[in-house]
């Protein structure tokens, strides 16, 4: 068990650690950060379950016999950009949320929200 | 044939050597300088000592002249790097450490 | 223990040992360049794991694209995280280990790390993306055919993803929201800088001559049309960063960039459209010339093209939406 699925256990503890941060802190910023860490792991995941023992990048060639597999590699390598697509977005929002509050802490701006 | 390989054996050691030093360098050295300078060891002679010693078992010549593109820009890019982060440093004054200070 | 064995599991231990420093960090920038640093240590993971495009993206766009965004919004922002306080802990950390632990639990199911009799690899489209493609297409780099070609309905989606991103930045930052926020010229220029200015004046012709490289080399290695414009795109950003961002936006003026980003999009949708006219169905490109191999690599290279110039655009007209705000405190 350990020797074939440690990779997956790994990723799962990249993932938690960036849940952790997205849950727990109350920075916009660091959360968006945790979310990257997130992210990545998924990315991780999603490769290494295409990936054969002793395979090669799926780049057909002669001299090569087993290729790992190209699908999840086609589904990360868009994800990826429409990651930092997505985290310019978030930035832009907590960007826009310290400009009219002054602070980009979650109890902060909700406290702000909640006195009259 | 085997002159080469331990001719490439032996550079690639020395760089892996550069570059572990370089980290321990990072770690112990007491300044922001000092540090600058142990990171650009792994920058120009860890990473250039290592892709000699790759170009020395290149199988066909166009991984060769791929390597040897490689080794042109981060010998431009490597030191120009370090140089920046020293001179921004300096610029905003970041003490250098003497004798005796304490490390910060 | 195979060498591979040893390497994956010390560079997925760097990786969990920096995600664990980044979430500890409270001083944000740090946290900024850590997580470029985990970036190039995905993409020496991604390479391990034989995806080398994949690694590539994430490479330029980890290091080069994200780390500037996120420098960019912490300059406009506060750079110091808040104390988390002890009863916010609590519930994160339940939520992780929970969750975790059903993960770990669920992954009993899992075929075994590189089986090659997995479901995936046993599929019949397995044999179709890798053998068939040969004759169907004849491009040696399968993901780009399966990126192009036979998934290029999905690519149009994921393009239109960046495209609405670009859009809702353009929204919030952009001189649209603000007309009066316009330039800003201090700390960002690197004026001073001679040996920096010189060295990238030097590079940004072999900058722009390696996208166009990777935009046109993406059927036969490692490359395509995402990767192409992130690299453009971090070409400009460097331009911007150290000759300032008024030479930059003269050399590309912004509403070039604005009419570049719907371009691209309407490129890839009118290649479809053509289809749709010469017989075939929508992205069939067989139709596109008299030979269908051909016509494949017609309409790959279209669509590419117009994938690198959306995400160019976007990713450049986004740097510059931070860039020119004004920071407000």
């Amino acid at each position: 068990m350990i020797g074939t699925h440690y990779v997956y256990w790994l990723l799962f503890a990249l993932m938690m650690i960036g849940l952790y941060v997205v849950i727990s802190h109350g920075n916009l910023l660091k959360k968006l950060i945790g979310l990257t860490l997130f992210q990545v792991g998924v990315f991780l995941f999603f490769i290494s379950i295409g990936k054969v023992d002793g395979g090669s990048a799926p780049i057909v060639s002669d001299d090569v016999e087993t290729y790992s597999h190209p699908l999840p590699q086609v589904l990360i390598l868009t994800a990826i950009v429409v990651g930092v697509a997505t985290l310019a977005v978030g930035l832009g929002l907590a960007v826009r949320i310290f400009e009219t509050y002054g602070t980009v802490e979650e109890e902060d701006v909700l406290e702000r929200d909640t006195t009259p | 044939m085997i002159v080469l390989d331990i001719a490439s054996v032996v550079l690639l050691a020395a760089g892996a050597l550069f570059v572990v030093s370089g980290g321990v360098g990072l770690l112990r050295f007491p300044d922001f300088y000092t540090r600058v300078h142990a990171a650009g060891i792994t920058d120009s002679a860890g990473a250039g000592l290592i892709l000699l010693g790759l170009l020395l078992r290149t199988p066909s010549w166009e991984t060769g002249v791929r390597l040897l593109v490689i080794m042109l820009f981060l010998a431009l890019t490597g030191p120009t790097a370090s140089y920046v982060l020293a001179f921004a440093a300096r610029r905003d004054g970041v003490p250098i450490w003497r004798e005796g200070d304490p490390r910060r | 223990m195979t060498v591979f064995t040893l390497i994956n599991i010390s560079l997925l231990a760097i990786l969990v040992a920096t995600a664990l420093t980044v979430s500890r960090l409270r001083a944000l920038y740090e946290a900024a360049m850590l997580s470029a640093l985990f970036s190039l240590v995905t993409a020496c993971l991604f390479v391990l794991l034989d995806a080398v495009d994949v690694a590539f993206t994430e490479a330029a766009v980890g290091v080069g694209i994200s780390t500037v965004l996120l420098l960019g919004g912490l300059a406009l922002t506060r750079s110091r995280e808040a104390v988390t306080p002890r009863r916010r802990r609590l519930p994160g950390a339940a939520v992780a280990i929970l969750a975790g632990g059903t993960l770990v639990y669920a992954s009993q199911d899992l075929p075994a790390f590189g089986s090659a009799d997995s479901p995936v690899q046993r599929h019949p489209l397995t044999d179709t993306y890798l053998h068939q493609s040969q004759e169907d297409i004849g491009i040696p780099n399968t993901v780009t055919s399966v990126l192009a070609s036979y998934r290029g309905l999905d690519t149009l989606g994921e393009l239109l993803v960046v495209f609405t991103a670009g859009v809702a930045v353009l929204a919030l930052l952009g001189p649209l929201a603000h007309p009066v926020d316009a330039r800003r010229r201090d700390d960002l220029d690197l004026v001073d800088y001679r040996v920096l200015r010189v060295i990238s004046a030097m590079l940004m012709p072999f900058i722009l001559l390696f996208a166009l490289y990777v935009l046109f080399h993406g059927d036969f290695g490692p490359g395509g049309g995402f990767q192409a414009g992130v690299i453009f795109a971090a070409g400009f950003v460097l331009y911007g960063l150290v000759f300032g961002l008024d030479k930059a936006q003269q050399v590309v003026p912004r509403v070039v960039l604005w009419a570049l980003i719907p371009f691209g999009l309407l490129l890839y949708l009118g290649v479809g459209v053509v289809n749709m006219l010469l017989g075939g169905s929508f992205l069939d490109y067989d139709t596109l010339s008299s030979d269908p191999a051909a016509g494949q690599h017609l309409g790959i290279l279209l669509v590419e093209s117009a994938i690198g110039i959306t995400v160019a655009a976007v990713m450049t007209t986004v740097f510059f939406s931070f860039a020119n705000r004004r920071a407000t405190r």
